[in-house]
């Protein structure tokens, strides 16, 4: 594989920065839970049901935190039963009731057991009691994994993070109806695809609990459920066996609800999960401590389950010029990567994103898209790094518009990326017809075929345009990171330092869900996972 | 139209206009569907019969793919008889003159005297801001620079997901001029429900006199932004002058019916073809197409608004 001469030095001392810059941030992690964990925490211990509110189903896990973590905005004072952490109060109660955790579960959220009205055994009972029904809740996502590792085993599967196979073919279903996602998916399987990402209802990021059951209406995608991520892995397993080709899954771990998506997505056995350290800040202005917090809990989670996140570095390219914006994309990798690192998962785990969405008219820009993917791939080569197509300068010209994934499919494995995110010549118009994808798959097969070895027959001049350009956007990557740094995560974030986007420590949703520890606070799988 | 004796090659004629392939008149037309049945001699005599049922003559199946378990995807070459009369096409635009933005801040300057306050969001549960961002923005879309760099306009980028109701409320708080907003998301037809629901909010805080609103996103219209209640709509490829120029237009005239200042940019003579504007005539044409049905709606409408608007020469022709 030709390589990118690049300057060692300045690298390493971009990967000193991110995690100078995160040092802070980890301190302000270990200081905090927040509302998310601690349902993620009783979800792991089994309490998975739903009562009925308003006409629609509510988790049990939302009912039970919700009461303990009332009046927090008026006290402030950290002495709040959820600073205990829930399991004390949970635990207890099975205690006391001698019941598990889903009848337990079951009849506090029916409003049938007060948890804060009961008697409370010994501390040193409650803690044990704590610790073996979190390691069950630890061997299950063990145990979904370990089979999730013999089925690809059993059928097959060529995935190989540094992309040595060539890119893997993702596509997407975005129907609203989680079976007809199935059908959609099934059918991109079998014309070629490798990995299946449903996209989630528009705005579920927003929504403070993970809807319950199977769902078949959905804005701009399907909701993420347990039982949905159920149903598709349930067909992916089937079709990988009818067709003797391990396929993957993929859905959204951001947003709200982050760190229970990661246990729902650990324990359903999901291959791949949208995860990044600010993408929620940023771009769903969520509040930026609730994120970062919920990110480690949620990385912790999916560093024990093997699972392989996909970070969202193509949104710095969408939202503002990819030409001009390179640097931002890198310096967002370093820092994920610190992140990732920081939450005991491996390189091999993080599919570090970026995009191919520069302005199709800009001269040269081919030059400038092998730069890029050539230095991400390169900076990274450990990484399964997942290349996004182009989106923001697609238009309903579908003719032209299928052109330019093909030269996204032709950048994509000349510079051996890993996880290739296949275009839609429909895309900007409709979520994809099942034929949009098929002609898709077509695309990227002929093109990963006919230029499979192209990279391992070619140099780049040195001093050429395109190590020139992977030199520049190195050097502002640094200056960046140079930057943020001396400023701090937060500050530099205020001052518009990612997206041209401004949030404040105390900004965005979801603070309130925020949590400082107390000195007794109780949840074993800060030790387990 | 079609005289195979004619060798020489054919002008258009407007009066009966179908498609063109490589000759005048030829009709030619391609299409592409999945039907949901295995790929076979009988699924492609169903997409014939199918395309017959369109009207299409000399019909050439071109591929026929098997996408799919169950799925075969059909790429058909055909003609089509039919024609439209191309002399009688008659579409609502928006009615404004594209100006740039030096030209729309000096008449902001000199005309009216004060910054426009412009109001831009994504709305409901719509998180898609690249449109907005696009027209909003500094730095603008394809070489047009965004609204925040207008001198003499007060932009405000609201982001996604604002709500209809704190949209109103902002409105009135910061007696904003113009509403900017941005749908991306259609599914359910979600961006119709929410465009309406916003402009029903209008109307009952008494908004719609005097602030203008405009739609934009993909999937939006003017015929589409008009029905849902708004002033204008822009779809795919619109840049930030071309709804800064139909802002500062709109106000002006507005200030003129309800203010009774002139609009200095008002064109004394008959609309020239350079301006894209709505006609009276399309709009009272009973000439029967999808149009009319459109028109009818936003009459019945804006009823009330219909007498007063008589008087103006210019005024909110599109919703009489």
């Amino acid at each position: 594989m030709a390589h990118l001469k690049l300057d060692i030095q300045k690298i390493s001392r971009c990967r000193e920065l991110a995690e100078s810059i995160s040092i802070p941030v980890e301190e302000m992690i270990k200081a905090h839970t927040t509302i998310a964990i601690e349902r993620t925490t009783l979800r792991l211990i089994g309490v998975n049901g739903a009562v009925k509110r308003n006409g629609q189903w509510y988790p049990e896990v939302n009912a039970i935190c919700d009461d303990l973590h009332t009046d927090l905005i008026a006290s402030e004072k950290g002495n709040l039963p959820l600073s205990r952490g829930v399991l004390h109060y949970f635990v207890n109660g099975m205690i006391q009731k001698k019941m598990t955790p889903a009848e337990l579960g079951k009849a506090v959220a029916e409003k049938k057991v007060n948890l804060l009205k009961l008697p409370f055994a010994p501390d040193s009972e409650i803690r044990a009691l704590a610790k073996s029904l979190c390691e069950k809740g630890r061997d299950w996502v063990i145990s979904s994994k370990k089979y999730r590792d013999d089925l690809r085993k059993e059928v097959g599967d060529k995935f190989d993070p540094e992309g040595k196979n060539g890119p893997l073919l993702y596509v997407i279903v975005a129907t609203g109806n989680i079976h007809d996602d199935v059908t959609q998916a099934r059918a991109a399987a079998q014309a070629g695809a490798d990995a299946i990402a449903v996209i989630r209802s528009t705005a579920q990021s927003l929504i403070d609990y993970v809807p319950h059951g199977a769902t078949t209406e959905g804005f701009g995608g399907t909701y993420a459920t347990q039982e949905n991520f159920r149903i598709m892995r349930e067909a992916l397993d089937d079709e990988s066996r009818k067709l003797g080709r391990y396929i993957r899954l993929t859905n959204y771990c951001s947003g709200l609800c982050m760190p229970e998506i990661a246990a729902l997505g650990a324990v359903e056995r999901l291959d791949f999960l949208l995860n990044d350290a600010m993408y929620g800040i940023l771009f769903r202005d969520i509040n930026m401590k609730r994120t970062l917090i919920d990110q480690h809990f949620s990385r912790r989670i999916i560093a024990l389950s093997k699972i392989v996140i996909h970070t969202g570095e193509d949104n710095y390219l969408t939202t503002a010029d990819a030409v001009e914006n390179g640097h931002q994309v890198l310096a967002s990798q370093f820092i994920n990567e610190r992140f990732a690192l920081n939450a005991k998962m491996t390189p091999d785990q993080m599919g570090l994103g970026h995009a191919q969405e520069m302005d199709p008219e800009h001269p040269n820009v081919f030059l400038l898209e092998i730069a890029r993917a050539q230095m991400t791939r390169d900076i990274f080569p450990k990484s399964p790094i997942k290349f996004m197509p182009p989106t923001r300068h697609k238009c309903g010209d579908i003719f032209y518009s299928h052109l330019m994934d093909a030269m996204f499919n032709f950048v994509g494995v000349l510079t051996g990326q890993t996880i290739q995110l296949l275009g839609m010549m429909t895309e900007a118009m409709h979520t994809p017809l099942l034929q949009d994808r098929w002609i898709a798959i077509r695309n990227a097969k002929y093109i990963f075929n006919g230029a499979r070895e192209l990279g391992n027959e070619i140099t780049y001049k040195p001093g050429g345009m395109i190590e020139k350009w992977a030199e520049k956007v190195l050097n502002e990557t640094h200056e960046l990171l140079e930057m943020i740094a001396k400023k701090g995560m937060f500050g530099a974030i205020s001052e518009r330092a990612f997206a041209e986007v401004k949030r404040t420590e105390t900004g965005g949703k979801g603070l309130d869900g925020v949590i400082l520890r107390g000195p007794n606070y109780l949840n074993p799988f800060f030790d387990l996972l | 139209m079609t005289d195979p004796k004619n060798t020489g090659a054919k002008k258009v004629d407007l009066k009966k206009l179908k498609p063109y392939g490589d000759i005048m008149g030829d009709g030619t037309l391609q299409i592409c569907f999945t039907l949901p049945v295995e790929a076979s001699a009988e699924a492609r005599e169903a997409a014939v019969q199918l395309t017959e049922k369109m009207g299409l003559d000399q019909i050439k199946v071109a591929t026929m793919e098997s996408v799919g378990k169950g799925f075969s995807m059909f790429v058909i070459y055909g003609n089509l008889p039919h024609t439209v009369d191309f002399t009688k096409i008659e579409v609502i635009k928006v009615d404004a003159e594209k100006r740039g933005r030096d030209e729309l801040d000096e008449v902001i300057k000199t005309h009216i005297g004060r910054k426009l306050v412009v109001l831009g969001a994504c709305t409901g549960y719509d998180a898609h801001t690249v449109g907005i961002d696009a027209i909003m923005n500094m730095k603008g879309f394809a070489g047009d620079y965004g609204l925040e760099r207008y001198q003499w306009l007060d932009a405000r980028n609201l982001g996604a997901q604002v709500l209809n109701e704190e949209l109103i409320k902002l409105a009135i708080s910061e007696k904003a001029d113009a509403i900017l907003v941005s749908k991306v998301v259609t599914q359910h037809n979600i961006h119709i429900r929410d465009l309406k629901d916003l402009m029903s909010r209008a109307a009952k805080a008494g908004l719609t006199e005097r602030l203008i609103f405009v739609a934009g996103g993909p999937r939006v219209t003017h015929p589409l932004a008009l029905e849902c209640g708004f002033d204008a709509g822009f779809g795919v490829g619109t840049k930030p002058s071309d709804v800064a120029s139909y802002i500062v237009e709109e106000f002006l005239r507005r200030r003129e019916r309800y203010d009774g200042i002139p609009n200095p940019l008002k064109v004394d003579a008959a609309p020239t073809e350079a301006r894209t504007k709505i006609s009276k005539a399309a709009l009272k044409s009973k000439k029967g197409n999808a149009r009319k049905k459109l028109t009818r709606k936003i009459e019945v409408k804006f009823g009330k608004a219909k007498k007063k608007s008589k008087k103006t020469s210019q005024g909110r022709k599109a919703k009489k």
